[in-house]
C-alpha cells in the first residue's frame, strides 16, 4: 500500500525540506544580528528585481542545470557522481582546446564542435572512475573525489605551463576568436532589457533541451530503463539480463558529458578563454539541484533557478550587509543538500504519520454509520 | 643534498603528516563501525576556524583546542543523527557537513572580527608551542656541529609541537583499542555484520556513536592542530583537501593503524618536497609540483585500480543498519 499520495512525496517532501534549510538559514543571519526578512528582501530584489540581475541569475541556472542533471543522471542508477567538479573542469579544457586549435568561421560551428570535446573531455574524465566501480567496485564516491584533485592540478600545470599567453602572469588562455563568441542575451532577448554586460548567453537553450532529453532517456528508452532498474535492484536487474558494467559506464559517461556541458556556457559564452577554477563549485551546487528537484529534470529546473537565485542575490547581499559574507551561500546550500538529501527520512516519517492517520480517520468515519 | 636537508625535509614531513594522520585515523574509527565519513574535512576545518578564535579571544590555546574539538563534535553529532538514527545517506550527510563547514566557518569569522573571513593572527600564547626534548640543539648552527645521531635527535624527534606527539600515540593506542579490547572487537564487527552484534545483544547504534563521536575528537585535534600549531590562525578553506588526503591514506592503508601511520608519513612527504622545491629535475625530465600535489590522489586510484594489492573496505560500510530486517 502506499503510505502517502504520490504529490506528497514529489512536492510536499522537497518543499518542506528547502524551507527548513531555508528557516535555519534565516536562524543563521538573526544569530549573526541581522535581519532574515530584510537579507531575503534584497536576495529577492537582487536576483529578481531587474534585468541585470535576471541575467546572472539564469545565468548561474544554466551551470546548475547542467550539473544537476549530470549528479541527477547518475543517481537514477543509484550511482553517486560527487566528480562534477572535475569532469566540467576537464570540459573547459576540451573546449579551449578545439576553440585556439582551430579558425572558426562561425559561432554555429564553433559551438558544435566545443560541444563535442566538451562532453568528450568530461566523459573521458568520468571513464576511469565508471570502470573502477564496474569491475572493481571501488567506491564512484571515492574515486571522482580523487579525479576533482587531480583534475584542478592538471588545469593549474596546463594553464601555467602550455595555455598561459606569453609574458602574462595570470594563468589563462588566450581569449577566444571573436568569430566563437556566442551571442548573448542582449543579442536574442534586447527587448526585454538586457544588456551587452549580461553573461547570460544561448546556453541557456541548450540547458533546456539537455532536460527534456534527459527526461525522454529516463522515461521514454529502454536504456533509461535499465538504468532504472539497475537503480532499484542491481540483483534484480542482473537476473532480468541487464549488464550492470554496461550500465555503469553508460551512465557515468552521460552523466560527465553533461558536466562537461557546463562549459559551454562559462567558458565560451561568457568567459570567452580558459581560466583557472572556471567551475566555481558548480558541480558541487549540482548535488544539492538534484537532491532537491528529486533527479527529476521538471525539478532540477527549479532547484537551479533557486540557487541562481540564491547566487545572483547572495552577491548583492554582501554589497548591503557587509556583516554577512558570501559564503552564507554556501551554508544554505549544506543546508538544502542535509535536509533534502541526508535528514530526508526525518521530514518523511512525520508527513507519513500523518496521512496514516488521515486514511485511517477517513476509513473509521465512512465504517462510523454502519455500526 | 646533505644529510641536514634530508632530516629538513623529514622534519617538516612529520609536521605536514600530523593532522592527516589525526584525520586519518579518525576515518579508521569512523568506517571501522561501518560509518563511511567524507565529512572530515568539514569537521577540521570547524575546529580550526573555532580553535583559532576562541584561542584569540580567551588567550589560552588550551581553551581554544577544546573549543575546536567541541565544534568538530556538533558536526559528528550531525552526521550520527543523519546516517544512524535516520539512516540517511552517509555520503549525503558528509558533504553536506563539509559545506556547512566550510560556510559557517568563514561567516562566522567576518561577523567576529571583519576581517575577510579570517581570525587575526594569534600571538604566541594563542599557540601550541614546540617543545624542545631535553639536550636537544635549537638554533640551526648548533645542531649543524652535531654527529648525525644528534642532527636526528634535534632536528626531527625534537621541537615539535605537543599535538604532534599526541597523533603519533593515537596510533599504538587506536591498534591497542582495536584489537585487543572487548569494545574495540565489537566496533570492528559492527563494520562488518551489525545483525550478528544485534542478535548479541549489543547496540549497534550505541557502538556506531561511539565511534563517530572518536572521530569527530580526533578531527577536532587535527582542525586545532592546523589553525594553532602549523600556522597561527584560521583562513578560509586552510583544510585544503587535506581531510580528503587522510581518506586516500586510509584506503591506501586497508583501514588498518600501522598503515595509516606510514600512508601518512608518505603523503606528508610529498608534500614537504612539493614545498620546498617547486619543480624537481630528474635527469632531462622536470616533474612540475602540481605533480607532486596530486601524487596521493593517483597512488590512491592505482591501489583502487588493483595494480598494487588489494583494498576491501568494512562490509557493512555505508549502509544504515535496519533492526529485524
Amino acid at each position: 500500500m502506499d503510505k502517502m499520495p504520490k504529490w506528497a512525496d514529489v512536492v510536499l517532501i522537497p518543499l518542506i525540506s528547502v524551507v527548513l534549510a531555508l528557516l535555519v538559514s534565516g536562524l543563521v543571519v538573526a544569530i549573526i544580528g541581522e535581519s532574515p526578512w530584510r537579507a531575503m528582501q534584497i536576495m529577492v530584489r537582487g536576483a529578481f528585481g531587474s534585468a541585470y540581475g535576471w541575467g546572472y541569475t539564469l545565468y548561474y541556472a544554466t551551470n546548475f542545470i547542467f550539473t544537476g542533471l549530470a549528479v541527477a543522471v547518475a543517481f537514477h542508477a543509484r550511482l553517486f557522481n560527487i566528480g562534477g567538479e572535475g569532469q566540467a573542469a576537464l570540459g573547459g579544457l576540451g573546449v579551449a582546446v578545439i576553440l585556439l586549435a582551430v579558425d572558426w568561421p562561425h559561432w554555429s560551428l564553433a559551438l558544435a564542435a566545443a560541444m563535442g570535446f566538451a562532453m568528450l573531455f568530461a566523459a573521458a574524465w568520468a571513464a576511469l572512475p565508471a570502470y573502477l566501480q564496474a569491475k572493481r567496485g571501488s567506491h564512484i564516491v571515492i574515486t571522482t573525489i580523487m579525479f576533482n584533485y587531480i583534475a584542478s592540478a592538471l588545469l593549474v600545470y596546463l594553464l601555467v605551463n602550455v595555455f598561459r599567453v606569453e609574458g602574462s602572469m595570470s594563468p589563462e588562455s588566450a581569449s577566444f576568436a571573436a568569430a566563437t563568441h556566442l551571442p548573448s542575451a542582449a543579442d536574442f532577448a534586447g527587448g526585454l532589457g538586457f544588456r551587452g554586460s549580461t553573461p547570460l548567453n544561448i546556453s541557456i537553450f541548450l540547458a533546456l533541451i539537455a532536460c527534456v532529453l534527459v527526461w525522454l532517456l529516463i522515461w521514454r528508452t529502454r536504456l533509461g530503463y535499465e538504468i532504472r532498474a539497475f537503480g532499484h535492484s542491481e540483483t534484480a536487474a542482473v537476473y532480468a539480463g541487464i549488464n550492470p558494467t554496461k550500465i555503469i559506464m553508460i551512465t557515468m559517461l552521460i552523466s560527465g558529458a553533461l558536466a562537461g556541458m557546463m562549459a559551454i556556457n562559462v567558458v565560451m559564452g561568457e568567459a570567452e578563454r580558459l581560466v583557472l577554477d572556471f567551475v566555481e563549485g558548480a558541480g558541487f551546487v549540482g548535488i544539492a539541484v538534484a537532491l532537491m528537484g528529486r533527479s527529476h529534470p521538471v525539478g532540477v529546473v527549479l532547484a537551479a533557478l533557486l540557487f541562481g537565485a540564491l547566487y545572483q542575490g547572495g552577491a548583492e547581499l554582501q554589497f548591503e550587509m557587509p556583516a554577512i559574507s558570501r559564503e552564507m551561500i554556501v551554508v544554505i546550500q549544506a543546508l538544502v543538500i542535509l535536509f533534502t538529501g541526508a535528514l530526508d527520512n526525518m521530514v518523511r516519517m512525520p508527513v507519513q504519520q500523518i496521512f496514516l492517520s488521515l486514511r485511517r480517520r477517513a476509513a473509521q468515519a465512512q465504517n462510523s454509520p454502519e455500526a | 643534498m646533505d644529510f641536514l636537508t634530508i632530516l629538513q625535509i623529514l622534519d617538516s614531513t612529520v609536521r605536514l603528516a600530523t593532522p592527516l594522520l589525526l584525520a586519518c585515523l579518525a576515518g579508521l574509527w569512523s568506517e571501522r563501525a561501518g560509518i563511511f565519513d567524507i565529512g572530515l574535512e568539514g569537521k577540521m576545518l570547524i575546529a580550526a576556524f573555532f580553535a583559532a578564535a576562541i584561542a584569540y579571544t580567551s588567550g589560552s590555546v588550551w581553551v581554544g583546542l577544546f573549543a575546536g574539538i567541541a565544534a568538530s563534535m556538533v558536526l559528528a553529532v550531525l552526521h550520527g543523527l543523519a546516517s544512524i538514527t535516520f539512516r540517511g545517506n552517509q555520503l549525503i550527510s558528509g558533504v553536506a557537513i563539509n559545506f556547512l563547514a566550510a560556510g559557517l566557518a568563514v561567516v562566522i569569522a567576518q561577523t567576529w572580527f571583519a576581517q575577510g573571513g579570517r581570525t587575526p593572527q594569534l600571538p604566541s600564547e594563542a599557540r601550541f608551542a614546540n617543545i624542545e626534548l631535553p639536550g636537544a640543539a635549537t638554533r640551526i648552527r648548533d645542531i649543524a656541529q652535531q654527529g648525525p645521531l644528534g642532527q636526528i635527535y634535534s632536528e626531527l624527534i625534537s621541537g615539535h609541537s605537543i599535538l604532534v606527539y599526541l597523533a603519533l600515540a593515537c596510533v599504538p593506542l587506536t591498534w591497542w583499542v582495536l584489537y585487543r579490547t572487548r569494545f574495540g572487537l565489537r566496533l570492528r564487527a559492527v563494520g562488518e555484520n551489525p545483525a550478528a552484534v544485534d542478535t548479541a545483544g549489543i547496540s549497534v547504534m550505541g557502538l556506531r556513536f561511539a565511534a563517530v563521536m572518536i572521530a569527530g575528537v580526533l578531527c577536532g585535534i587535527a582542525g586545532a592542530y592546523l589553525s594553532t600549531a602549523l600556522s597561527s590562525g584560521f583562513v578560509k578553506d586552510m583544510s585544503a583537501g587535506r581531510g580528503f588526503i587522510a581518506l586516500a591514506a586510509l584506503i591506501f592503508a586497508k583501514w588498518r593503524p600501522w598503515y595509516a601511520l606510514s600512508a601518512c608519513l608518505l603523503f606528508g612527504f610529498f608534500d614537504a618536497v612539493g614545498n620546498r622545491y617547486q619543480n624537481i629535475q630528474l635527469g632531462d625530465f622536470i616533474v612540475p609540483v602540481q605533480f607532486m600535489q596530486a601524487l596521493p590522489y593517483i597512488l590512491v586510484v592505482i591501489v583502487l585500480a588493483g595494480l598494487v594489492g588489494k583494498a576491501i573496505p568494512p562490509r557493512a560500510g555505508g549502509e544504515p543498519y535496519v533492526k529485524e530486517r
